[in-house]
């Protein structure tokens, strides 16, 4: 189980701030995951339609496509970020 | 040292900086920032979204590459979050060193990895009642790139 969590506008266009989900095993990097993600629903498929606005933190740690996936507790996904 | 916080309410930046220099007789210069809610035409309100579990603890190891980079210097930052007005205060960056040119490259530094390497997003509403988020700006990828 890994607990999904959704910041800005890509929460918006998902639809909830966070949901837990049984992963397939055969999801082993953060751009499968991305892929995989997208087949749920249309909102998770607009938000992440674009992935050179996305970001990722894997267990609260920024992440790219590449990052192997190892059991990972909290996957974070959300635009650039704007703070400051 | 230097210490981060994260909070919603207001801060101020001469306490803060009072507080980060008392007792200290060693330090020639101290650089303070703060970063404003900017009342661009029409905008009512800003609101900062924040990953709770994530944030401080990013905003602690970007201080904590701070002090590595710059040994002689001391400082504290603050990033406010939640729904602010016009004029508000959003950020402070506070540094002291011996000399100048560490204290203000260290407040560069802070607030250019701030607004690239913390989780935080802008929302703005307007007065119309449309909202919009704010986008990432490619020439703040640039400043936080230089260090």
């Amino acid at each position: 189980m890994v607990h999904l969590l959704y910041f800005a506008w890509v929460r918006e266009m998902v639809g909830t701030d966070s949901e837990t989900i049984t992963l397939p095993a055969e999801l082993t990097t953060v751009a499968a995951l991305l892929d995989w993600l997208a087949t749920r629903s249309p909102g998770h498929a607009a938000a992440l339609a674009d992935r050179s606005r996305i970001r990722i933190a894997v267990d609260q740690a920024f992440a790219t496509a590449a990052t192997p996936l190892n059991n990972p507790r909290e996957i974070a996904i959300f635009p650039p970020v704007t703070g400051g | 040292m230097i210490a981060a916080r994260l909070q919603s309410e207001p801060f101020d930046s001469a306490i803060v900086q009072a507080a980060l220099l008392a007792g200290r007789t060693d330090l020639g210069a101290a650089v303070a920032f703060t970063g404003l809610v900017r009342a661009d035409e029409g905008l009512v309100a800003l609101t900062l979204e924040h990953y709770p579990a994530m944030t401080l603890a990013q905003m602690q190891a970007i201080a904590a590459d701070a002090a590595v980079r710059w040994p002689d210097t001391i400082g504290t930052i603050i990033h406010r979050h939640g729904r602010l007005l016009p004029g508000d205060s959003i950020v402070l960056v506070v540094t002291a060193s011996p000399h100048r040119p560490h204290a203000f490259a260290a407040a560069q530094f802070l607030m250019d990895w701030l607004k690239t390497k913390a989780p935080f997003w802008k929302r703005e509403e307007w007065a119309d009642g449309t909202t919009r988020w704010v986008e990432a700006k490619g020439i703040d990828d640039d400043a936080a790139e230089r260090w």
